[in-house]
């Protein structure tokens, strides 16, 4: 059991700031998230996407925002969890237990869900097949090249992942890649390689066209692929491969026991404190009158909540409102002399 | 305000006076039409608002652009007619317009 005085689960641009938050006010947090690094929507989503409403930021990407925050962050030596999932919740007396898909398990007053839309998982094939094959002959990613030498391995996707595992399978197994439309989307360099490859014959490239079904046994024999004037094409596969990217699942949270609407949590806009005592949730999964979905609305959340998290962890304390422009303390707890 | 008929899956449909300038998305999240999940709120990130357009209306609408095409690949079964209504403005020049909400959204 880990304690700590803040759970953070999220660990988007809002759950980053929460750190902070915390951090100055002298809390302790560990930060949980689903995905392999932090960052959240913004990496994941938007990477290059420039953002314009941050403010004095008048101009920064996703990936430029998720540096600066964990730059922001590093005195504390916060603790991340990623790959994890909160599947429990559970109250003991004052506290809250946490409790993931890996069994770790986290003791605290405070939890904070700035859990976005939920946790990132990749969008599934939809023929009805496909979920039998699914960890054995057809996967969403790519953990260990080495099960995918010597193979037919059929790409579908047009961005770039499908466009990187296409060249990099292509290096000694054959390769169809299957798309919906004739456009790629992919850098300039990564598409002439495709056109080079395709020259080569290494990779074979059907589009229009989409997945029609699957044919098979125990493993996956042949696909059938649809064209958009209805042709349909036999091709003998081994493998699929499917990128079309992430969805977002609200998962576990939902059963928890906190008021929702929809797929947010109403929360009280003083404390963003949810139904249950200690638990807070700010950032986009959050919702009070006149909520907006904005990074900067997330961060006020999580300043305001990180003060009602400070009474609750520390009730023998007084809570002292402070600047980190002349505050000794909280210059000290960002290592500043 | 605008007509915006929104068909679901099973045929069932609606139709919502929708104040012009607000885009098709936001006419259906506002007004509790099922089908329309728009997780990412309207940035266009996620393909959970994707529609089908009613042909006679698909070319009447100002092309997608790049990036919302790239967004509807990774929807839930794209068609030529496929659109996400989040980018779909609403005004006088639309009243009328139909869209079909997709057997599921993720």
């Amino acid at each position: 059991m880990i304690k700590t005085d803040v759970i953070i689960i999220g660990a988007g641009p809002v759950g980053l700031f929460a750190v902070h938050q915390l951090g100055i006010k002298g809390l302790k947090s560990i930060v949980i998230d689903n995905l392999d690094k932090a960052g959240g929507q913004c990496i994941e989503l938007y990477p290059d996407k420039p953002i314009y409403d941050i403010p004095a930021v008048p101009e920064c990407t996703g990936e430029e925002l998720t540096g600066k925050l964990l730059e922001q962050i590093k005195p504390f030596k916060t603790k991340f969890f990623l790959n994890e999932r909160v599947d429990e919740v559970k109250q003991e007396k004052d506290n809250w237990i946490v409790k993931t898909n890996k069994s770790n398990n986290f003791l605290a007053p405070n939890i904070i869900i700035a859990g976005g839309v939920g946790s990132f998982e990749p969008r599934k094939l939809t023929v009805k097949e496909a979920e039998k094959y699914e960890g054995k002959s057809l996967f969403y990613s790519v953990k260990n090249k080495e099960n995918f030498k010597n193979k037919n391995i059929t790409i579908f996707g047009g961005g770039d992942s499908a466009l990187d595992w296409a060249l990099e399978l292509s290096k000694f197994s054959k390769i169809y890649l299957v798309h919906r439309r004739s456009d790629f989307r992919g850098a300039p360099h990564t598409l002439s390689e495709i056109k080079k490859k395709e020259k080569e014959g290494k990779i074979l490239i059907k589009t229009p066209c989409q997945l029609d079904s699957i044919v098979g046994n125990e493993n996956i024999e042949s696909i059938n692929i649809k064209y958009d004037d209805g042709k349909k094409e036999k091709i003998n596969t081994d493998i699929i491969l499917s990128f079309f990217g992430l969805i977002m699942k609200l998962g576990p949270i939902a059963e928890w026991g906190l008021n929702m609407d929809k797929k947010t949590i109403d929360v009280d806009p003083e404390k963003f404190e949810t139904n249950k005592k200690g638990i807070f949730a700010v950032g986009d999964i959050c919702s009070y009158p006149g909520k907006l979905k904005l990074i900067l609305s997330g961060f006020h959340e999580v300043a305001l909540a990180s003060v009602e998290c400070f009474k609750r962890a520390r009730p023998n304390e007084k809570y002292r409102f402070e600047f980190t422009t002349s505050s000794k303390t909280i210059q000290g707890r960002l290592g500043k002399k | 305000m605008t007509k915006i008929t929104y068909v679901d899956k099973d045929k069932n449909s609606k139709t919502i006076e929708v104040e012009n300038g607000l885009t098709v998305m936001e006419g259906a999240i506002q007004n509790n039409i099922p089908g329309i999940d728009a997780d990412c709120g309207g940035s266009m990130a996620c393909a959970t608002c994707h529609v089908y357009v009613e042909e006679k209306w698909f070319n009447k609408l100002p092309k997608a652009e790049e990036g919302e095409i790239d967004m509807i690949d990774m929807a839930f079964e794209p068609k030529k007619n496929s659109r996400l209504s989040c980018q779909l403005i609403v005004s006088e020049e639309l009243d009328g317009l139909t869209v079909t909400t997709p057997e599921k959204q993720s």
